[in-house]
């Protein structure tokens, strides 16, 4: 049998509609994005596993590698992990589960989260549908290359500074972070555990709406997890009359963002002018100039003391040594890859007696600020719009050999993460032939107001989601 | 802001990296460059400012004292490298 549908264009909701209707069945379905993944899984790379018989009749979905899946190898992109199969489901596992989502596989991730490439996984890196000599973003360039590939309708990643966002951004789909606290982390290897989220991927913000009902809500495995204060509301509406759009200078007019990303920026925000909504200008003075700095000494902070774990004692590959000090040594050294080592050794000299407040203290007091800002943001508006990523995809190895070029694809995501806000990049052109994403942050809990904008300017903006290679 | 060799040395083991030749030049460089760029957060005078360790305002919550089932032993070990009679193998520790 050949393919029954078109899973380039397919949408989770439209696969669901067919299901319910009897138009297909769940096997045909699955089978259909198996072969998907059969034609371009070898040129892009999206997947580090698949998964031969998966249980579930509704619309398959694939996890990130950072997500716990029971008897099923989790690897988070590193050797450390390389053969651990965890004997537990994370919650939003078990979730999507018990939704009846059959699990294609699990997707392609830096090694620990930790990159805006794919590139620092220690299994090779993704690619990008739309060319792949470039890189899909990262961390979580495998979910978002495969949703953008046709190879899952939906797909979760996980977002620590951007890594959910910046790949949407890149593979020109949809891609939600969470409000900090709405998605339970239990099971979800632990990078920054005061900014994962886990959120989801898809084609269209109704999809990404209605995935984010499965996974949302207290979880009693997790601490940090709240209940939502409202519903999920699924968005219909096109007008945006009543909302108040904020653009905040600082973020818009960032050193580094390409004219071609500005230019559909700004398109995108008239665009939402003419479908009701006011736009104002607004400040978030120290977002951009603090927000990455900030950044970058508490997440490496609390991944040096998340990281402790890996010791080769208890699971995964270990490295022999005469004493215990020398096999956990050995294994670590071995075990990560670059850029965890720089940032485990990053973490563990800021939280270091004698640097301690001057570095991890001061940066927690850089975050009350970037709170605060985002908090007087919001007293005028209902949403702040700005670029996702102040580039469009860059190519493979471009960026690989200067960390610190590789921290700047995130500096426009960083700074509401910290706040703990959720935001959504939707597509909103092309530059260089190339997807742009544009960023909507909200209040916190303001998850039905992202919706409402984004789903209202995806119909006004009509952006093609299938890569222009593979248009027919 | 750079970094000294030696501190990269003394960061390192309390990271508990045995680092390979060649390691040592390469991250005391890196970071060195690193620590320049983030160390701007500290031209702000932050006295009177709070840290925040977490974004969101909880609460402790109390949960009912109930045993719950574990995971079985078997599947607890079934990772381990070096197992013996349920119990994690590993050589002596280096006085």
């Amino acid at each position: 049998m050949g393919a029954v549908v078109d899973t380039l264009r397919l949408t989770a909701e439209d696969a669901k509609g067919l299901l319910e209707r009897g138009e297909l069945s769940g096997a045909e379905l699955l089978g259909a994005y198996r072969e998907a993944i059969d034609a371009r899984d070898g040129e892009l790379h999206c997947f580090v596993r698949t998964l031969d018989e998966p249980e579930g009749e509704g619309v398959p979905i694939a996890l990130k590698d950072v997500i716990s899946t029971k008897g099923v190898e989790t690897t988070a992109g590193s050797r450390i992990l390389a053969g651990y199969v965890p004997p537990f489901d994370s919650t939003v596992a078990a979730r999507v589960k018990a939704a009846g989502l059959p699990l294609l596989g699990k997707t392609n991730t830096d090694e620990f989260a930790m990159g805006s490439s794919t590139e620092n996984s220690a299994y090779g890196p993704s690619r990008n549908p739309w060319d792949p000599e470039r890189v899909p973003g990262g961390s979580g360039g495998g979910s978002s290359a495969a949703v953008t590939a046709g190879m899952a309708p939906w797909a979760l990643g996980s977002d620590t500074g951007g890594s959910i966002k910046q790949p949407s951004a890149l593979c020109g789909n949809v891609g939600l972070r969470p409000t900090y606290g709405t998605v339970s982390r239990y099971g979800v290897v632990a990078f920054a555990s005061s900014l994962d989220q886990v959120g989801p991927v898809a084609k269209s913000v109704r999809d990404v709406a209605l995935l984010y009902s499965i996974l949302a809500g207290r979880d009693p495995c997790d601490s940090t997890t709240v209940e939502l204060p409202q519903p999920v509301r699924l968005p219909e509406d096109d007008s945006l009359a009543g909302m108040r759009i904020g653009v905040p200078t600082e973020l818009n007019d960032a050193e580094g963002i390409e004219p071609g990303v500005k230019d559909a920026v700004e398109k995108a925000i008239a665009l939402a002018e003419g479908l009701g909504a006011e736009v104002g200008e607004c400040s978030l003075p120290r977002a951009v100039r603090y927000g990455m700095p900030c950044y970058y000494l508490i997440a490496p902070a609390e991944a040096s003391s998340n990281l402790a774990r890996y010791d080769g004692v208890r699971y995964g590959p270990r490295v022999d040594g005469a004493s215990y000090q020398e096999l956990v040594g050995r294994t670590r050294d071995k075990g990560f890859g670059d850029e965890t080592k720089r940032r485990i050794m990053l973490g563990t000299y800021a939280l270091s007696a004698g640097y301690y407040d001057a570095f991890y203290g001061q940066a927690q007091r850089v975050r009350t600020l970037l709170i605060e800002e985002h908090r007087q943001a919001f007293e005028c508006f209902d949403v702040l719009a700005c670029a996702t990523s102040p580039t469009v995809a860059f190519r493979i190895g471009e960026r690989a050999a200067d960390p610190l070029s590789m921290y700047l694809s995130d500096v426009l995501t960083i700074p509401s993460c910290l706040a703990g806000l959720p935001g959504l990049s939707i597509p909103c052109g092309l530059s260089e032939g190339l997807p742009v994403g544009l960023q909507l942050i909200g209040p916190q809990f303001g998850e039905n107001a992202l919706f409402r904008v984004g789903h209202a300017l995806e119909q006004a903006i009509g952006f093609d989601t299938v890569p222009t290679r593979w248009r027919a | 802001m750079a970094i000294s060799r030696e501190e990269v040395l003394h960061v390192a083991k309390l990271a508990r990296f045995e680092l390979a030749e060649g390691e040592l030049e390469k991250l005391t460089a890196d970071l060195g460059k690193i620590l320049e760029a983030i160390g701007v957060v500290s031209e702000l005078d932050l006295a009177d400012v709070a840290p925040t360790s977490h974004p969101l305002d909880l609460v402790d919550v109390s949960a009912e004292d109930e045993p719950h089932a574990c995971l079985p032993l078997d599947a607890v070990f079934a990772n381990a490298p070096a197992e013996e009679a349920h119990q994690f193998r590993v050589p002596a520790w280096e006085q």
